[in-house]
Protein backbone atom coordinates (compact mmCIF):
# COMPACT_ATOMS: atom_id res chain seq x y z
CA UNK A 1 0.00 0.00 0.00
CA UNK A 2 2.63 2.46 0.56
CA UNK A 3 3.97 2.65 -2.80
CA UNK A 4 0.59 3.35 -3.90
CA UNK A 5 -0.08 5.99 -1.47
CA UNK A 6 2.79 7.97 -2.22
CA UNK A 7 2.65 11.80 -1.50
CA UNK A 8 0.80 13.06 -4.91
CA UNK A 9 -1.99 10.41 -3.90
CA UNK A 10 -2.13 11.62 -0.56
CA UNK A 11 -2.70 14.97 -1.41
CA UNK A 12 -5.15 14.29 -4.18
CA UNK A 13 -6.79 12.31 -1.60
CA UNK A 14 -6.65 14.71 1.82
CA UNK A 15 -6.77 17.45 0.34
CA UNK A 16 -10.88 17.84 -0.95
CA UNK A 17 -11.55 17.30 3.00
CA UNK A 18 -10.80 20.49 4.17
CA UNK A 19 -8.37 22.43 1.96
CA UNK A 20 -10.06 22.48 -1.16
CA UNK A 21 -13.64 20.94 -0.32
CA UNK A 22 -16.03 20.86 -2.83
CA UNK A 23 -18.88 21.88 -0.36
CA UNK A 24 -17.39 24.50 1.12
CA UNK A 25 -14.75 26.23 -0.86
CA UNK A 26 -15.91 25.59 -4.98
CA UNK A 27 -19.66 25.43 -3.48
CA UNK A 28 -20.82 22.99 -6.07
CA UNK A 29 -23.32 20.42 -4.88
CA UNK A 30 -25.01 22.06 -3.01
CA UNK A 31 -28.81 21.34 -4.49
CA UNK A 32 -28.39 17.66 -3.11
CA UNK A 33 -26.78 18.37 0.09
CA UNK A 34 -29.89 20.77 1.18
CA UNK A 35 -32.23 18.10 0.40
CA UNK A 36 -31.27 15.30 1.64
CA UNK A 37 -29.65 15.78 5.26
CA UNK A 38 -32.54 15.85 7.08
CA UNK A 39 -31.88 12.47 8.75
CA UNK A 40 -28.47 10.95 8.79
CA UNK A 41 -29.41 7.68 7.18
CA UNK A 42 -30.17 9.26 4.04
CA UNK A 43 -27.38 11.49 4.57
CA UNK A 44 -24.63 8.05 4.69
CA UNK A 45 -26.41 6.31 1.94
CA UNK A 46 -25.88 9.36 -0.58
CA UNK A 47 -22.95 10.15 0.35
CA UNK A 48 -21.70 6.35 -0.17
CA UNK A 49 -23.28 6.61 -4.03
CA UNK A 50 -21.87 9.68 -5.02
CA UNK A 51 -18.50 8.96 -4.05
CA UNK A 52 -18.88 5.86 -5.43
CA UNK A 53 -20.06 7.44 -8.57
CA UNK A 54 -17.60 10.24 -8.66
CA UNK A 55 -14.83 7.30 -8.25
CA UNK A 56 -15.69 5.44 -10.91
CA UNK A 57 -17.22 7.60 -13.06
CA UNK A 58 -13.60 9.32 -13.00
CA UNK A 59 -11.43 6.05 -13.66
CA UNK A 60 -13.62 5.54 -16.53
CA UNK A 61 -13.39 8.73 -17.57
CA UNK A 62 -9.53 9.03 -18.17
CA UNK A 63 -8.84 5.62 -18.58
CA UNK A 64 -10.50 6.61 -22.65
CA UNK A 65 -9.49 10.11 -21.89
CA UNK A 66 -6.72 10.17 -24.85
CA UNK A 67 -9.03 9.17 -27.22
CA UNK A 68 -12.50 11.21 -25.94
CA UNK A 69 -13.17 13.52 -29.06
CA UNK A 70 -13.38 17.14 -27.74
CA UNK A 71 -16.46 17.85 -29.74
CA UNK A 72 -18.46 15.18 -27.77
CA UNK A 73 -16.39 15.30 -24.53
CA UNK A 74 -19.43 16.53 -22.00
CA UNK A 75 -21.65 13.77 -23.64
CA UNK A 76 -19.17 11.23 -23.49
CA UNK A 77 -18.63 12.15 -19.47
CA UNK A 78 -22.76 12.36 -18.97
CA UNK A 79 -23.01 8.90 -20.58
CA UNK A 80 -20.57 7.49 -18.47
CA UNK A 81 -21.63 8.86 -15.16
CA UNK A 82 -25.30 8.55 -15.90
CA UNK A 83 -25.11 4.68 -16.64
CA UNK A 84 -23.39 4.63 -13.44
CA UNK A 85 -26.06 6.42 -11.12
CA UNK A 86 -28.34 4.16 -12.96
CA UNK A 87 -26.44 1.64 -12.21
CA UNK A 88 -26.23 2.53 -7.82
CA UNK A 89 -29.78 3.43 -8.35
CA UNK A 90 -30.73 -0.08 -9.27
CA UNK A 91 -28.63 -1.47 -6.31
CA UNK A 92 -30.22 0.80 -3.67
CA UNK A 93 -33.50 -0.20 -4.94
CA UNK A 94 -32.00 -3.76 -4.46
CA UNK A 95 -30.58 -4.53 -1.37
CA UNK A 96 -31.47 -0.99 0.83
CA UNK A 97 -35.04 -0.36 -0.32
CA UNK A 98 -36.32 1.86 2.51
CA UNK A 99 -33.38 4.38 1.77
CA UNK A 100 -33.90 4.22 -1.89
CA UNK A 101 -37.82 5.13 -1.26
CA UNK A 102 -36.93 8.27 0.92
CA UNK A 103 -33.69 9.32 -1.48
CA UNK A 104 -35.78 8.75 -4.58
CA UNK A 105 -35.43 11.23 -7.38
CA UNK A 106 -32.21 12.36 -5.85
CA UNK A 107 -30.14 9.29 -6.24
CA UNK A 108 -30.89 10.17 -10.10
CA UNK A 109 -29.92 13.77 -9.26
CA UNK A 110 -26.42 12.34 -9.30
CA UNK A 111 -26.04 12.60 -12.68
CA UNK A 112 -26.35 16.51 -12.56
CA UNK A 113 -24.47 17.09 -9.73
CA UNK A 114 -22.01 19.23 -10.60
CA UNK A 115 -19.23 17.79 -7.87
CA UNK A 116 -18.93 14.67 -10.37
CA UNK A 117 -19.05 16.73 -13.37
CA UNK A 118 -16.36 19.08 -12.29
CA UNK A 119 -14.07 16.32 -11.21
CA UNK A 120 -14.46 14.40 -14.86
CA UNK A 121 -13.57 17.49 -16.56
CA UNK A 122 -11.03 19.30 -14.24
CA UNK A 123 -9.25 16.00 -13.37
CA UNK A 124 -10.07 12.81 -14.78
CA UNK A 125 -9.36 14.68 -18.13
CA UNK A 126 -5.90 15.15 -17.72
CA UNK A 127 -4.91 12.24 -14.86
CA UNK A 128 -4.26 8.52 -15.02
CA UNK A 129 -6.91 6.15 -14.13
CA UNK A 130 -5.71 5.50 -10.53
CA UNK A 131 -4.75 8.69 -9.33
CA UNK A 132 -8.57 9.83 -10.66
CA UNK A 133 -10.28 7.08 -8.75
CA UNK A 134 -8.67 8.40 -6.11
CA UNK A 135 -9.15 12.07 -6.55
CA UNK A 136 -12.99 10.80 -7.04
CA UNK A 137 -13.01 9.26 -3.86
CA UNK A 138 -11.59 12.20 -1.80
CA UNK A 139 -13.94 14.42 -3.11
CA UNK A 140 -16.45 12.25 -2.65
CA UNK A 141 -15.34 11.79 0.95
CA UNK A 142 -15.57 15.85 1.04
CA UNK A 143 -18.94 16.07 0.02
CA UNK A 144 -19.66 13.15 2.69
CA UNK A 145 -17.63 14.78 5.63
CA UNK A 146 -20.14 18.40 5.18
CA UNK A 147 -23.24 16.21 4.32
CA UNK A 148 -23.02 14.64 7.74
CA UNK A 149 -22.18 17.54 9.93
CA UNK A 150 -25.18 19.12 8.19
CA UNK A 151 -27.33 16.19 9.32
CA UNK A 152 -26.51 15.43 12.31
CA UNK A 153 -27.06 18.92 13.34
CA UNK A 154 -30.37 18.74 11.60
CA UNK A 155 -31.37 15.22 12.54
CA UNK A 156 -30.43 16.30 16.32
CA UNK A 157 -32.33 19.59 16.77
CA UNK A 158 -35.11 18.93 14.32
CA UNK A 159 -36.37 15.60 15.70
CA UNK A 160 -34.02 15.01 18.78
CA UNK A 161 -32.54 11.54 16.79
CA UNK A 162 -29.05 10.55 15.55
CA UNK A 163 -29.68 7.89 12.93
CA UNK A 164 -33.34 7.12 14.30
CA UNK A 165 -32.07 6.76 17.95
CA UNK A 166 -33.40 8.83 20.19
CA UNK A 167 -31.26 11.24 21.83
CA UNK A 168 -33.17 14.01 23.20
CA UNK A 169 -36.84 13.04 24.79
CA UNK A 170 -39.29 15.13 22.95
CA UNK A 171 -41.64 16.65 24.84
CA UNK A 172 -44.84 14.64 22.75
CA UNK A 173 -43.01 11.67 23.74
CA UNK A 174 -43.14 12.43 26.95
CA UNK A 175 -39.44 14.55 27.03
CA UNK A 176 -38.14 17.48 27.50
CA UNK A 177 -37.22 18.97 24.03
CA UNK A 178 -38.74 20.76 21.60
CA UNK A 179 -37.67 19.77 18.30
CA UNK A 180 -36.86 23.14 15.84
CA UNK A 181 -39.06 22.22 13.16
CA UNK A 182 -37.06 24.69 10.44
CA UNK A 183 -34.16 21.84 10.68
CA UNK A 184 -36.60 19.59 9.29
CA UNK A 185 -36.87 22.34 6.30
CA UNK A 186 -34.50 22.78 3.09
CA UNK A 187 -33.24 26.38 4.39
CA UNK A 188 -32.03 25.27 7.88
CA UNK A 189 -29.12 23.12 5.49
CA UNK A 190 -28.72 26.54 4.05
CA UNK A 191 -28.01 28.10 6.83
CA UNK A 192 -25.47 24.92 8.28
CA UNK A 193 -23.41 25.17 5.11
CA UNK A 194 -23.24 28.94 5.28
CA UNK A 195 -22.10 28.90 8.88
CA UNK A 196 -19.54 26.40 7.75
CA UNK A 197 -18.40 28.20 4.77
CA UNK A 198 -17.45 31.10 6.92
CA UNK A 199 -16.52 29.13 10.14
CA UNK A 200 -13.78 27.07 7.14
CA UNK A 201 -13.24 30.45 6.07
CA UNK A 202 -12.21 32.08 9.49
CA UNK A 203 -10.14 28.73 10.33
CA UNK A 204 -8.35 29.13 6.88
CA UNK A 205 -8.01 32.61 5.51
CA UNK A 206 -6.23 31.73 2.15
CA UNK A 207 -10.16 30.38 1.55
CA UNK A 208 -11.86 34.22 1.06
CA UNK A 209 -12.19 35.13 -2.15
CA UNK A 210 -10.85 38.01 -3.73
CA UNK A 211 -12.91 41.00 -4.01
CA UNK A 212 -13.92 41.12 -7.61
CA UNK A 213 -14.60 45.01 -7.46
CA UNK A 214 -14.98 47.92 -4.95
CA UNK A 215 -18.03 49.71 -4.07
CA UNK A 216 -17.41 53.33 -4.50
CA UNK A 217 -18.47 55.51 -1.79
CA UNK A 218 -20.49 58.29 -2.85
CA UNK A 219 -19.14 61.91 -2.72
CA UNK A 220 -20.89 63.84 0.00
CA UNK A 221 -23.18 67.23 -1.23
CA UNK A 222 -23.97 64.81 -4.38
CA UNK A 223 -27.51 64.49 -4.09
CA UNK A 224 -27.85 66.43 -0.28
CA UNK A 225 -27.54 62.99 1.55
CA UNK A 226 -26.23 63.09 4.54
CA UNK B 1 2.26 11.17 -10.85
CA UNK B 2 2.00 7.45 -10.39
CA UNK B 3 5.14 5.43 -11.28
CA UNK B 4 4.47 4.09 -15.22
CA UNK B 5 6.32 0.89 -13.98
CA UNK B 6 3.65 0.05 -10.98
CA UNK B 7 1.17 -0.27 -13.57
CA UNK B 8 2.52 -2.16 -16.04
CA UNK B 9 4.13 -4.83 -12.98
CA UNK B 10 0.12 -5.14 -12.24
CA UNK B 11 -0.48 -5.54 -15.74
CA UNK B 12 1.98 -7.94 -16.26
CA UNK B 13 0.77 -10.24 -13.18
CA UNK B 14 -2.89 -10.34 -14.89
CA UNK B 15 -1.79 -10.99 -17.98
CA UNK B 16 0.29 -13.82 -17.15
CA UNK B 17 -2.75 -15.16 -14.77
CA UNK B 18 -4.59 -14.94 -17.90
CA UNK B 19 -2.26 -17.05 -20.20
CA UNK B 20 -2.11 -19.68 -17.69
CA UNK B 21 -5.88 -20.01 -17.89
CA UNK B 22 -6.84 -22.94 -20.06
CA UNK B 23 -10.59 -21.29 -21.29
CA UNK B 24 -8.80 -18.31 -21.57
CA UNK B 25 -6.02 -20.07 -24.28
CA UNK B 26 -9.07 -22.08 -26.33
CA UNK B 27 -11.23 -18.63 -26.26
CA UNK B 28 -8.01 -16.46 -28.14
CA UNK B 29 -7.72 -19.52 -30.35
CA UNK B 30 -11.26 -19.19 -31.50
CA UNK B 31 -11.26 -15.37 -31.84
CA UNK B 32 -7.48 -15.65 -33.58
CA UNK B 33 -9.56 -18.12 -36.33
CA UNK B 34 -12.69 -16.16 -37.00
CA UNK B 35 -12.75 -13.74 -40.05
CA UNK B 36 -15.11 -11.24 -38.63
CA UNK B 37 -12.78 -10.75 -35.06
CA UNK B 38 -9.94 -10.07 -37.32
CA UNK B 39 -11.48 -7.17 -39.19
CA UNK B 40 -13.26 -5.73 -35.91
CA UNK B 41 -9.51 -5.95 -34.69
CA UNK B 42 -7.98 -4.39 -37.88
CA UNK B 43 -10.91 -1.46 -37.93
CA UNK B 44 -10.60 -1.01 -34.06
CA UNK B 45 -6.65 -0.14 -34.58
CA UNK B 46 -7.38 1.97 -37.73
CA UNK B 47 -10.12 4.21 -36.17
CA UNK B 48 -7.64 4.86 -32.23
CA UNK B 49 -5.17 5.87 -34.92
CA UNK B 50 -7.41 8.37 -36.48
CA UNK B 51 -7.57 11.95 -35.12
CA UNK B 52 -9.50 12.61 -32.00
CA UNK B 53 -11.24 15.47 -33.71
CA UNK B 54 -12.17 13.34 -37.18
CA UNK B 55 -15.40 12.18 -38.14
CA UNK B 56 -15.37 8.66 -38.41
CA UNK B 57 -13.74 8.79 -34.92
CA UNK B 58 -16.10 10.46 -32.93
CA UNK B 59 -19.14 8.34 -34.36
CA UNK B 60 -17.14 5.10 -33.91
CA UNK B 61 -16.31 6.34 -30.05
CA UNK B 62 -19.90 7.46 -29.71
CA UNK B 63 -21.33 4.41 -30.87
CA UNK B 64 -19.36 1.93 -28.89
CA UNK B 65 -19.42 3.83 -25.66
CA UNK B 66 -23.23 4.13 -26.23
CA UNK B 67 -23.14 0.13 -26.61
CA UNK B 68 -20.55 -0.88 -23.78
CA UNK B 69 -22.90 1.71 -21.23
CA UNK B 70 -25.96 0.25 -22.55
CA UNK B 71 -25.02 -2.90 -21.76
CA UNK B 72 -23.84 -2.06 -18.16
CA UNK B 73 -27.05 -0.98 -17.68
CA UNK B 74 -29.07 -3.62 -18.81
CA UNK B 75 -26.89 -5.77 -16.95
CA UNK B 76 -27.77 -4.36 -13.89
CA UNK B 77 -31.34 -4.12 -14.67
CA UNK B 78 -32.18 -7.24 -15.74
CA UNK B 79 -30.12 -8.79 -13.26
CA UNK B 80 -31.08 -7.26 -10.24
CA UNK B 81 -34.69 -7.12 -11.05
CA UNK B 82 -36.14 -10.26 -9.21
CA UNK B 83 -34.85 -8.44 -6.06
CA UNK B 84 -36.33 -5.59 -6.69
CA UNK B 85 -39.51 -6.79 -7.66
CA UNK B 86 -39.50 -9.03 -4.43
CA UNK B 87 -38.75 -5.94 -1.90
CA UNK B 88 -41.42 -4.12 -3.08
CA UNK B 89 -43.55 -7.02 -2.72
CA UNK B 90 -42.40 -7.47 0.79
CA UNK B 91 -43.02 -4.13 1.56
CA UNK B 92 -46.38 -3.76 0.29
CA UNK B 93 -47.68 -6.88 2.39
CA UNK B 94 -46.03 -5.80 5.32
CA UNK B 95 -47.79 -2.57 5.30
CA UNK B 96 -50.90 -4.37 4.98
CA UNK B 97 -49.99 -7.13 7.54
CA UNK B 98 -49.18 -3.51 9.91
CA UNK B 99 -52.89 -2.00 8.93
CA UNK B 100 -54.60 -5.44 9.86
CA UNK B 101 -52.32 -4.73 13.02
CA UNK B 102 -50.98 -8.46 12.78
CA UNK B 103 -47.55 -7.75 12.08
CA UNK B 104 -44.94 -8.76 14.71
CA UNK B 105 -41.57 -8.05 15.13
CA UNK B 106 -39.24 -11.01 13.29
CA UNK B 107 -42.16 -12.84 12.02
CA UNK B 108 -41.88 -14.18 8.29
CA UNK B 109 -44.05 -11.22 6.35
CA UNK B 110 -44.64 -13.63 3.44
CA UNK B 111 -46.05 -16.25 5.50
CA UNK B 112 -48.23 -14.46 7.49
CA UNK B 113 -49.47 -12.51 5.07
CA UNK B 114 -50.40 -16.18 2.81
CA UNK B 115 -52.34 -16.85 6.29
CA UNK B 116 -53.60 -14.03 7.27
CA UNK B 117 -54.90 -12.00 4.47
CA UNK B 118 -57.20 -12.42 1.53
CA UNK B 119 -57.11 -10.16 -1.36
CA UNK B 120 -60.08 -9.49 -3.16
CA UNK B 121 -61.40 -7.36 -6.62
CA UNK B 122 -64.26 -5.34 -6.35
CA UNK B 123 -66.05 -3.22 -8.68
CA UNK B 124 -66.19 0.48 -7.45
CA UNK B 125 -69.48 1.19 -9.40
CA UNK B 126 -71.44 -1.70 -7.97
CA UNK B 127 -69.25 -2.68 -4.94
CA UNK B 128 -69.76 -6.17 -5.91
CA UNK B 129 -66.76 -8.62 -6.19
CA UNK B 130 -64.98 -9.32 -9.51
CA UNK B 131 -64.13 -12.51 -9.93
CA UNK B 132 -63.17 -12.32 -13.66
CA UNK B 133 -59.40 -11.64 -12.69
CA UNK B 134 -56.67 -12.52 -10.71
CA UNK B 135 -56.37 -10.91 -7.31
CA UNK B 136 -52.55 -11.48 -6.35
CA UNK B 137 -51.54 -10.26 -10.05
CA UNK B 138 -53.62 -7.20 -10.14
CA UNK B 139 -52.08 -4.05 -9.52
CA UNK B 140 -54.21 -0.60 -9.03
CA UNK B 141 -51.75 1.75 -9.36
CA UNK B 142 -50.92 0.69 -12.58
CA UNK B 143 -54.65 0.24 -13.27
CA UNK B 144 -55.47 3.75 -12.62
CA UNK B 145 -52.94 4.66 -15.33
CA UNK B 146 -54.11 2.40 -17.86
CA UNK B 147 -57.08 4.45 -19.87
CA UNK B 148 -59.12 1.05 -20.39
CA UNK B 149 -59.03 -0.05 -16.67
CA UNK B 150 -59.48 3.71 -15.23
CA UNK B 151 -61.95 6.39 -15.64
CA UNK B 152 -61.68 10.03 -15.07
CA UNK B 153 -63.10 11.48 -11.69
CA UNK B 154 -65.47 15.03 -12.20
CA UNK B 155 -63.72 17.49 -11.67
CA UNK B 156 -66.25 18.76 -9.04
CA UNK B 157 -66.39 15.20 -7.31
CA UNK B 158 -62.62 15.18 -7.29
CA UNK B 159 -62.30 16.37 -4.20
CA UNK B 160 -59.29 14.01 -3.20
CA UNK B 161 -57.56 15.70 -6.93
CA UNK B 162 -56.00 12.31 -8.10
CA UNK B 163 -58.22 13.36 -11.49
CA UNK B 164 -58.62 8.93 -12.44
CA UNK B 165 -59.46 6.09 -10.73
CA UNK B 166 -59.29 2.03 -11.67
CA UNK B 167 -62.21 0.80 -12.27
CA UNK B 168 -61.28 -2.29 -9.89
CA UNK B 169 -59.90 -1.31 -6.41
CA UNK B 170 -58.12 -4.47 -4.63
CA UNK B 171 -59.22 -4.85 -1.32
CA UNK B 172 -57.64 -7.07 1.39
CA UNK B 173 -60.25 -9.15 4.23
CA UNK B 174 -58.40 -10.40 7.39
CA UNK B 175 -60.98 -13.54 8.42
CA UNK B 176 -61.04 -15.73 11.52
CA UNK B 177 -62.82 -18.61 11.58
CA UNK B 178 -64.68 -17.77 8.23
CA UNK B 179 -66.26 -13.82 9.50
CA UNK B 180 -64.31 -11.25 8.20
CA UNK B 181 -62.35 -9.65 10.96
CA UNK B 182 -61.14 -6.42 9.24
CA UNK B 183 -61.46 -4.85 5.78
CA UNK B 184 -58.53 -3.29 4.25
CA UNK B 185 -59.14 -0.53 1.66
CA UNK B 186 -56.34 1.33 -0.52
CA UNK B 187 -56.64 5.01 -0.16
CA UNK B 188 -54.74 7.50 -1.77
CA UNK B 189 -55.08 11.46 -2.48
CA UNK B 190 -52.95 14.58 -2.65
CA UNK B 191 -51.46 16.36 0.04
CA UNK B 192 -49.23 19.01 0.25
CA UNK B 193 -46.10 18.01 -2.22
CA UNK B 194 -47.17 14.29 -2.92
CA UNK B 195 -50.09 11.39 -3.34
CA UNK B 196 -50.09 10.00 -0.69
CA UNK B 197 -50.69 6.38 -1.12
CA UNK B 198 -52.22 4.12 1.95
CA UNK B 199 -54.61 1.50 3.46
CA UNK B 200 -57.40 2.48 5.81
CA UNK B 201 -58.66 -1.22 8.10
CA UNK B 202 -62.33 -1.09 9.50
CA UNK B 203 -64.19 -3.01 11.24
CA UNK B 204 -66.48 -5.71 9.72
CA UNK B 205 -69.59 -2.82 10.15
CA UNK B 206 -67.33 -0.77 7.57
CA UNK B 207 -67.78 1.92 9.80
CA UNK B 208 -65.08 1.91 12.68
CA UNK B 209 -61.85 2.21 12.15
CA UNK B 210 -58.76 0.14 13.07
CA UNK B 211 -55.99 1.86 11.87
CA UNK B 212 -54.87 3.92 8.52
CA UNK B 213 -51.31 3.48 7.14
CA UNK B 214 -49.58 5.50 4.49
CA UNK B 215 -46.64 3.62 2.48
CA UNK B 216 -45.55 5.75 -0.27
CA UNK B 217 -45.74 9.83 0.04
CA UNK B 218 -43.35 12.46 0.38
CA UNK B 219 -44.35 15.04 2.57
CA UNK B 220 -42.53 17.34 4.61
CA UNK B 221 -39.75 15.16 6.80
CA UNK B 222 -41.16 15.72 10.29
CA UNK B 223 -44.56 17.87 9.74
CA UNK B 224 -46.49 16.73 6.55
CA UNK B 225 -44.26 13.39 7.10
CA UNK B 226 -45.88 12.73 10.12
CA UNK B 227 -48.21 10.86 8.62
CA UNK B 228 -46.16 7.92 9.07
CA UNK B 229 -45.87 8.17 12.69
CA UNK B 230 -47.04 5.42 14.82
CA UNK B 231 -48.58 7.57 17.56
CA UNK B 232 -50.70 9.52 15.33
CA UNK B 233 -51.60 6.36 14.01
CA UNK B 234 -52.82 5.28 16.75
CA UNK B 235 -54.91 8.22 17.37
CA UNK B 236 -57.27 6.60 14.46
CA UNK B 237 -58.19 3.62 16.54
CA UNK B 238 -61.87 3.66 17.31
CA UNK B 239 -63.06 6.75 15.14
CA UNK B 240 -66.11 6.60 13.14
CA UNK B 241 -66.03 7.00 9.01
CA UNK B 242 -70.12 7.67 8.57
CA UNK B 243 -72.00 9.79 10.27
CA UNK B 244 -74.51 7.82 11.85
CA UNK B 245 -77.83 9.75 11.65
CA UNK B 246 -80.33 6.60 14.20
CA UNK B 247 -78.38 4.20 15.38
CA UNK B 248 -80.76 1.97 17.29
CA UNK B 249 -79.89 -1.38 15.21
CA UNK B 250 -76.19 -0.96 15.93
CA UNK B 251 -76.36 -2.27 19.06
CA UNK B 252 -78.04 -5.24 17.86
CA UNK B 253 -75.17 -5.51 15.68
CA UNK B 254 -77.35 -4.60 12.36
CA UNK B 255 -76.52 -1.57 10.52
CA UNK B 256 -79.66 -0.38 7.92
CA UNK B 257 -78.44 1.47 5.07
CA UNK B 258 -80.71 4.16 6.06
CA UNK B 259 -78.77 4.52 9.06
CA UNK B 260 -75.53 5.28 7.45
CA UNK B 261 -74.91 8.64 6.61
CA UNK B 262 -71.95 11.15 4.14
CA UNK B 263 -68.55 10.39 5.54
CA UNK B 264 -67.79 12.72 8.21
CA UNK B 265 -64.56 11.85 9.79
CA UNK B 266 -61.74 14.41 9.49
CA UNK B 267 -58.31 16.07 10.94
CA UNK B 268 -59.30 18.73 12.72
CA UNK B 269 -56.65 22.07 14.11
CA UNK B 270 -55.42 20.80 17.26
CA UNK B 271 -56.32 18.25 19.87
CA UNK B 272 -59.34 16.29 19.69
CA UNK B 273 -61.55 16.59 23.13
CA UNK B 274 -62.33 13.09 23.46
CA UNK B 275 -65.11 14.11 26.13
CA UNK B 276 -67.50 16.31 23.78
CA UNK B 277 -69.83 14.94 20.72
CA UNK B 278 -68.52 14.31 17.75
CA UNK B 279 -64.94 13.41 19.33
CA UNK B 280 -65.30 9.95 17.51
CA UNK B 281 -65.56 11.85 13.68
CA UNK B 282 -62.53 13.22 14.78
CA UNK B 283 -58.66 12.92 14.90
CA UNK B 284 -56.36 15.01 15.87
CA UNK B 285 -54.62 17.36 12.65
CA UNK B 286 -50.83 17.21 12.08
CA UNK B 287 -48.88 20.24 13.82
CA UNK B 288 -47.12 22.72 10.98
CA UNK B 289 -49.11 20.74 8.44
CA UNK B 290 -52.47 21.97 7.55
CA UNK B 291 -52.67 21.12 3.86
CA UNK B 292 -51.45 17.59 4.53
CA UNK B 293 -54.46 17.41 6.93
CA UNK B 294 -56.76 18.53 4.33
CA UNK B 295 -55.88 16.24 2.35
CA UNK B 296 -55.68 13.34 4.04
CA UNK B 297 -59.34 14.64 5.45
CA UNK B 298 -60.15 14.72 1.46
CA UNK B 299 -58.71 11.55 0.23
CA UNK B 300 -60.92 9.84 3.91
CA UNK B 301 -64.05 11.51 2.62
CA UNK B 302 -63.81 10.77 -1.37
CA UNK B 303 -62.74 6.78 -0.49
CA UNK B 304 -65.35 6.31 1.68
CA UNK B 305 -67.95 8.48 -0.21
CA UNK B 306 -70.36 6.97 -3.11
CA UNK B 307 -67.89 7.24 -5.59
CA UNK B 308 -65.48 5.19 -3.55
CA UNK B 309 -65.87 2.31 -1.22
CA UNK B 310 -69.60 3.22 0.20
CA UNK B 311 -71.36 1.16 -2.32
CA UNK B 312 -68.89 -2.03 -1.62
CA UNK B 313 -69.13 -1.57 2.46
CA UNK B 314 -72.62 -0.92 2.05
CA UNK B 315 -72.82 -4.94 0.76
CA UNK B 316 -70.33 -5.88 3.04
CA UNK B 317 -72.58 -4.95 5.80
CA UNK B 318 -75.84 -6.36 4.33
CA UNK B 319 -73.89 -9.64 3.93
CA UNK B 320 -72.70 -9.24 7.61
CA UNK B 321 -76.02 -8.23 8.82
CA UNK B 322 -77.96 -11.19 7.26
CA UNK B 323 -75.51 -14.15 8.72
CA UNK B 324 -76.02 -12.58 12.05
Amino acid sequence: MSEILNDETKKVLIEPLIENNPITLQVLGICSALAVTSQMSTSLIMALALTMVTAFSSAAISAIRNHIPSSIRIIVQMTIIASLVIVVDQLLKAFAYEISKQLSVFVGLIITNCIVMGRAEGYAMKNPPLESFIDGIGNGLGYSLILIIVSFVRELLGSGKLLGIEILPLIKDGGWYQPNGLMLLPPSAFFLIGLLIWAVRQWKPGQREQVEFKIMSIAHGEGGHH
Amino acid sequence: MLNENTQNAGQGKLCAALEKCEHYQKFRAALDKCEHYQKFKAYCVKVLALSNDSLEKTIAIAVALCLVCAVLVSMAAVALRPLQVNNKELDMKRNILDVAGLLTEGSDIDKAFAERIESKLVNLETGDYVDSMNADEYDQRKAAKDPAQSVAIPKDKDIAHIRVKAKVAKVFLVKEGGAIKSIILPINGYGLWSTLYGFLSLDPDGQTVQSINFYDQAETPGLGGEVVNPAWRALWKGKKVYAETDQPSLEKGLIEEADIGEPALSLIKGAVDNTKPGSEYQVDGLAGASLTSTGVTNLIRYWMSKEGFAPYLAKVRTVKGAKS
